[in-house]
């Protein structure tokens, strides 16, 4: 048969369409599916026994219970605890992610010691005696050369048992350089000294307040106890309560408040005082009650003096009507609260603002009422013995700290914020640091600049699970357990009106040769010997912590709390107008470094509660939450005014360089009407180099673009923020 | 249990969503995530293929400072139940990989079903479904906290909120070893309900008077569901989706935001119909 143009197009045809026809080719594409779909890495999680297992969550100092559900040996999911004083049930993204800290490739999972370069992330893994030994070694050889004071750790905080343990090691050692991670809790503790006369804690009677008044307080962007706040919010709501929130950006908080005052930043004391000057004006407090109380003449002769609601309002910005109608709800409201501490409080903050703020509350006669703002009494469940320190710790503990707390500033426990400064620039030194449960490399403002200054520590000793930025920039890691897999007591959450104490415990086995750090302190004591061995009496940190808790032992361990049935209130006399009020005499904001000419903008930051901030970074599912206008790909975005964009020339999604005296970032620009014109805002909690490739190298920390401002009362870190100039790309 | 099964009126799970409490905080998403297995990579910053059972999405009322505000929205899959269980995605499934399940009035996803052709995805109006464009790759050790309750899924198939449907049938099979065939209403929440802080999300039986979900969002099932409380609304509403769930907002222009309108159009007058 000859082939011809017909025949071959009819063969091809009819070809084509009888294979397609026929079953064969989709037989094919649904087998080969079929095979892909079952390619062995595809898992099947095994079944087992089902259990619960009750904690308490320590990823931020929140302290919220939780329940572990558990099948077999493996805890497959954590959800909120029913029935927890602090959080009843609530969590938040970090609690409910703990899982993935715990199975996650970033855990340290033996000790190791540094086998390169500093930072180069070269390890030797060795044993644990061989860990204790190496710290012992070295603090001996300091010890010997009469520098024990030479020796500081950071914690982070300066309560619980753990923390005390590196307190009570470092007095028996001979060093006062116990340092913790700064906070709101710094400032609001320092106030109550100075005001109150008392060393307390504060506490928020939020969930019975009916009129809040926030000085740009992250009430539900992760202010305080977060759980506790989303709940108050919501109490608030369904009972009509009023929230009124001032700051410059339409922050979350902002957005969900009934309503929202813009300020121009750094003014908030000012406005504090504005509206005690309207109050008092018009007569809407107790004559009778506060009139009496020490200072109220001169805290009355300065806001009429000095702010007046004209005045007041050109500082902060706000027309005098809304300053007047702010003070007069404020004042009229049955049960008002002011709060203050900006964002999440992860940093202190300007002192002057946190005194103006407290003045208004006692101006209205909310402390320790119903409601209002309560002094409490810390829980002393930590009764140790006396230790007795030797002459060489004696000595050691004579000398000033590193940081000037306790001598160039009085009132100051730790400044960990002045560190970085006081090393760089020659005026002190340290020959060990140890770092647990923090991360400043990280968090602390000019992270570089401590950089810097950690290169000069011979020696640091990180006690980190995670491989975090300073552990990766340490030189040996003596990983503690997670909080999953140990006994730890969680002190009472900060801004709770009533002592609460949690117990974590081993909800799993310890995954990996890791050891609590509570052990780890004992041995090194142990080993050193002498008085440092005998201050440290207890054979295990297990049976130091049972021993402390004593007969709240058998509640914590049934129940994972242990409340106190009422408040324990710290009361003191009220002074209107300590001597350290003196300095607002005359208004100016805390100073922000940068010219106004080469800085045209400012910058400042904003808190999310999808983006963890502080010792641990966000994990793979925190960090999936977060906006595309927040992070997209591995760029950070800043939010501008449109109007600022349009000046700028700037539109949205467009790269920029963000530039201030401190560093320079690269950004994307998000147009954003929530945000007042001129300033530019960037979140904090990116930009980690640390951790795992689903956080690591995406966005710009923070830290890196802003320095510390010394408050010149308090000592603490009063930025707010810090001038800024954009460049288009 | 037949006999039973045959007098007793069948369920309609919903959920009203309360935008005034709803912080926007993202525990819905991660307690989903953490509850159904749900996988993650490197780079999520691509939202239309990042697999979120439940998203939060944020809605900006369109004015300018300082009048500017926001608003939160946690979109789950909405369990439509179109006209008589005929949903979107239902009708064109060539698979019959996802169902409408009368008793429950929940609408399933059988992965082992489905074979990637996407065609509930292009038929969704809520973006709820993800498509696994990769296999899930959990970093070394991480399989160890993987739920057996809920099977990972393989690449090349389509995955959506089930209402966490394993609860339900776990609740069940505890009622009936205890000689029940009816859950109570706290027996069945979804992990979002469960989680969420600010108490946001309301989960029960639409069809049953006693359970909160049915006193808020009032629904009229005569005329699809349509909410009776005139501060629910649900999203898209004009499409005729008849989604199970209801939102609740005290402000105007977030119930605007739930569906489209044409210029100049009376919202009051029309957004329920």
């Amino acid at each position: 048969m000859e082939i011809g143009r017909r025949s071959f197009l009819s063969f091809i045809i009819g070809g084509a369409a009888g294979t397609a026809i026929s079953p064969l080719p989709w037989k094919l594409i649904d087998d080969s599916s079929i095979w892909s779909q079952n390619w062995p890495w595809t898992p099947v999680p095994p079944d087992g026994e089902y259990s619960q297992s009750n904690s308490v969550c320590t990823l931020c100092p929140g302290g919220c219970g939780i329940t572990v559900r558990k099948v077999d040996d493996r805890a497959v999911k954590i959800e909120g605890m029913k029935g927890h004083p602090v959080n009843d049930g609530g969590i938040c993204v970090m609690g409910l992610s703990g899982l993935q800290l715990l199975y996650g490739p970033t855990r340290v999972k033996t000790p190791l010691k540094r086998a390169g370069k500093r930072g180069e992330g070269k390890w030797e893994k060795i044993s644990w005696d061989e860990a204790i030994s190496d710290v012992t070694k070295k603090l001996a050889e300091i010890r010997s050369k009469g520098e024990s004071h030479a020796v500081g750790s950071i914690v982070n905080s300066d309560s619980g048992t753990v923390p005390n343990l590196f307190k009570r090691f470092l007095t028996a050692y001979g060093s006062p350089n116990f340092m913790t991670m700064p906070s709101m809790q710094d400032s609001y503790n320092m106030t109550m000294l100075l005001m109150q006369g008392v060393s307390a804690q504060v506490g928020f009677d939020a969930e019975n307040a009916d009129f809040i008044l926030s000085f740009g307080s992250g009430i539900i962007d992760g202010w305080g106890s977060p759980v506790r706040m989303f709940k108050a919010n919501s109490a608030w709501k369904v009972n009509g309560k009023k929230v009124v929130q001032i700051e410059s950006r339409l922050s979350n908080t902002a957005a969900k408040s009934d309503k929202w005052i813009p300020i121009k930043p750094g003014t908030e004391a000012a406005l504090a005082l504005g509206i005690a000057n309207v109050i008092i004006m018009e007569s809407l407090y107790n004559r009778e009650n506060i009139e009496s109380q020490s200072g109220f003449d001169a805290f009355k002769e300065l806001v009429l003096n000095e702010y007046s609601t004209d005045n007041v309002s050109s500082i902060t910005g706000i027309n005098s009507a809304t300053i007047v109608s702010l003070a007069k709800n404020f004042a009229q409201a049955s049960k008002p609260l002011a709060i203050c501490g900006k964002g999440q409080g992860s940093t202190p903050g300007s002192l002057n603002e946190f005194m103006a703020v407290h003045a208004l509350n006692a101006l209205v006669g909310n402390i320790n009422k119903e409601g209002g703002v309560w002094a409490v009494s810390e829980s002393d469940y930590i009764k140790w013995p006396e230790l007795e320190m030797d002459s060489i710790a004696e000595s050691g503990m004579q000398k000033e700290r590193i940081d000037g707390a306790g001598s160039e500033y009085p009132h100051a426990k730790s400044l960990l914020n002045r560190l970085a400064e006081v090393i760089n620039s020659g005026d002190g030194s340290l020959g060990a640091l140890f770092v647990s449960d923090a991360n400043p490399l990280y968090s602390m403002p000019d992270s570089k600049a401590l950089n810097t200054a950690f290169d000069s520590i011979p020696f640091v000793v990180s006690f980190s699970s995670y491989m975090d930025e300073t552990a990766s920039n340490s030189d040996l890691i003596l990983p503690n357990h997670v909080y999953l897999e140990r006994y730890e007591d969680v002190p009472t959450p900060g801004g709770l009106q009533k002592n609460v104490i949690g117990l974590t415990k081993p909800v799993v086995t310890p995954q990996f040769n890791t050891k609590n750090v509570g052990d780890s302190i004992i041995l090194i004591a142990k080993a050193l010997g002498g008085s440092i061995a005998d201050a440290f009496p207890w054979d295990s940190y297990d049976a130091c912590l049972k021993e402390t808790l004593g007969d709240k032992w058998d509640v914590l361990e049934e129940n994972g709390f242990w409340s106190d049935s009422d408040s324990k209130v710290a009361t003191g006399e009220f002074n209107f107008y300590p001597d350290a009020m003196k300095s607002l005499s005359s208004f100016s904001s805390v100073s922000i470094e940068g010219s106004t000419i080469s800085y045209p903008l400012v910058l400042i930051p904003y808190d999310s509660i999808r983006l963890a901030n502080g010792y641990i970074g966000d994990p793979p599912f925190v960090i999936k939450t977060v906006e595309d206008t927040v992070l997209k790909g591995k760029t950070a975005c800043v939010e501008i005014n449109p109007k600022t964009g349009k000046e700028l020339g700037l539109t949205e999604g467009r790269y920029a360089f963000i530039h201030t005296p401190r560093g320079k970032a690269k950004v994307k620009v998000h147009l954003y009407e929530g945000i007042m014109p001129g300033i530019v805002a960037l979140p904090r909690g990116l930009g980690h180099t640390a951790y795992d490739k689903y956080l690591a190298g995406k966005g710009c920390n923070f830290n890196e673009l802003i320095g510390p401002a010394e408050d010149p009362i308090s000592g603490l870190d009063a930025a707010w923020g810090i001038r800024a100039r954009l460049t288009k790309i | 249990m037949k006999e039973e099964g045959k007098h007793k009126k069948a369920k309609k799970y919903g959920m009203v969503i309360n935008l005034d409490e709803c912080t926007g905080c993202g525990a819905c998403m991660v307690a989903c995530m953490a509850e159904n297995n749900v996988p993650f990579r490197e780079d999520e910053s691509n939202k239309l293929d990042s697999i979120a059972w439940m998203r939060v999405y944020k809605l900006t009322n369109g004015k300018s400072y300082p009048e500017a505000d926001i608003c939160y929205l946690p979109r789950p899959c909405m369990h439509c139940e179109g006209d008589h269980g005929h949903s979107p995605c239902v009708s064109v499934c060539p698979a019959t990989a996802t169902d409408y399940n009368y008793e429950t009035g929940i609408v399933s996803q059988i992965y082992t079903r489905c074979f990637g052709c996407r065609y509930c995805m292009a038929a969704c109006p809520y973006h709820a479904r993800y498509f696994n464009w990769w296999d899930p790759v959990w970093p070394e050790g991480s399989t160890k906290y993987l739920s057996p309750n809920v099977s990972p899924r393989m690449r090349g198939v389509v995955e959506k909120c089930s209402f966490c449907f394993h609860r339900y049938q776990l609740a069940m099979d505890k009622a009936y070893l205890e000689g029940r065939t009816v859950l109570e209403e706290d027996e069945y929440q979804t992990s979002c309900t469960q989680a969420c802080p600010a108490g946001a999300i309301t989960f029960g039986d639409l069809n049953n008077p006693e359970h909160k979900v049915h006193q808020l969002a009032k629904p009229d099932n005569k005329h699809g569901g349509r909410p009776g409380n005139p501060n629910v609304f649900r999203l898209l509403e004009r499409l005729g989706t008849n989604p199970k769930v209801y939102y609740m907002s005290s402000r105007e222009w977030v119930r605007q935001a739930g569906d489209n309108y044409i210029d100049n159009e009376d919202f009051a007058k029309n957004y329920r119909h």
